[in-house]
């Protein structure tokens, strides 16, 4: 599949219908999306015939790109039950298999990490929740066998660095590149109409156990 | 729910030693067909709890596969083919994830099974 076709494909998924400020629900724009999974694949093979989890999936975006780069198998985590209602309806309309969970993937220990290859994630920055990127972090990294795709905000570049390879296990610890992540305006308190963040897109590798 | 997510489930509260494998109570199961992948499915082999696997299946009206997990396997076609069926091919529509140790129901509904703790069982 093409990185136009891809990104063409995820721009028809529907996203968050009442978006949940406190769980910093944004939707994963398709074309972020589609050169996170590309990338993933195309520079490093992690996503064709993996076992691939996408925590804090949301709508299924990540999961749906994954899927149709022919994972083996998708795994979609979220904590919301409309959203994860969402992701059903959207693999649906793409025909694609992801199996969906309810949970708290922070606190969700998942059993034999030598299942899951790849994990890949738009987690949560930590706006509302302090520290919620670094959860999300570290439970990727405990379950995640090959490698975790994450985005983060360039401004915390440095501290993820070195939490990741101190404090979770990584063995490598890379930025891929930066992207502008585009928000439109889904709050009541936002008062642009857009704003542009500047995001890593992080692969970390994580020590074999 | 398929089974492959099944084998990583287990139960969180708060003091529990043994909450792997989850039982499972089915009420409704339906079967989906995806291609075959031998090469995927043995490298699963070695991956994933085989018991739990064959016990899970069997709840799900699957019988098919041996009780233990066989040596060989890269070499059988048709036990793969079991495998994949096994793993990839039923889903649990309703029903619920039981603790084994505790009798905790964690309820699956339209395939999504419902991990989220209360705030006692954290």
């Amino acid at each position: 599949m093409k990185l136009k076709q891809l990104e063409g494909l995820l721009g028809d998924l529907q996203q968050f219908s009442n978006p949940n400020v406190e769980l910093e629900q944004y939707p994963t724009g398709p074309h972020i999306a589609s050169r996170m999974l590309f990338t993933a694949e195309n520079s490093y093979g992690d996503i064709t015939d993996k076992v691939v989890a996408d925590f804090g999936c949301g709508c299924g975006t990540l999961s749906t790109a994954a899927s149709l780069l022919d994972a083996a198998c998708v795994i979609g985590y979220d904590i919301d039950l409309q959203s994860l209602e969402t992701a059903t309806l959207n693999a649906e309309e793409l025909e694609v298999e992801i199996d969906l969970v309810q949970c708290d993937i922070t606190k969700l220990e998942l059993k034999g990490h030598q299942i899951v290859d790849t994990v890949v994630m738009n987690p949560p920055f930590g706006t509302r929740k302090k520290g919620a990127d670094m959860e999300f972090l570290s439970a990727a990294m405990k379950v995640a066998s090959q490698a975790v795709y994450s985005l983060h905000k360039t401004s915390t570049r440095e501290h993820i660095k070195r939490a990741a390879l101190r404090d979770f296990n990584a063995k490598s610890a890379e930025v891929i590149c930066e992207l502008r992540y585009d928000l439109p305006k889904l709050y009541k308190f936002h008062k642009r109409k857009e704003v542009d963040i500047a995001v890593d897109l992080w692969r970390f590798e994580p020590r074999q156990n | 729910m398929r089974l492959i997510t099944h084998n990583m489930l287990s139960c969180n509260i708060k003091g529990v030693a043994n909450g792997f494998p989850l039982k499972i109570e089915a009420e409704s199961v339906i079967e989906k067909e995806v291609d075959f992948n031998p090469d995927f499915l043995r490298h699963m082999f070695a991956k994933i709890e085989w018991k739990a696997l064959v016990e899970a299946a069997r709840s799900l009206g699957y019988s098919e596969l041996p009780e233990d997990s066989p040596a060989a396997a890269a070499e059988d076609e048709s036990l793969l083919k079991k495998l994949h069926h096994a793993l990839l091919e039923l889903h649990l529509e309703e029903g619920a994830l039981v603790c084994p140790e505790t009798g905790r129901r964690f309820p699956v509904t339209r395939g999504i099974p419902n991990m989220l703790l209360h705030e006692d069982e954290v």
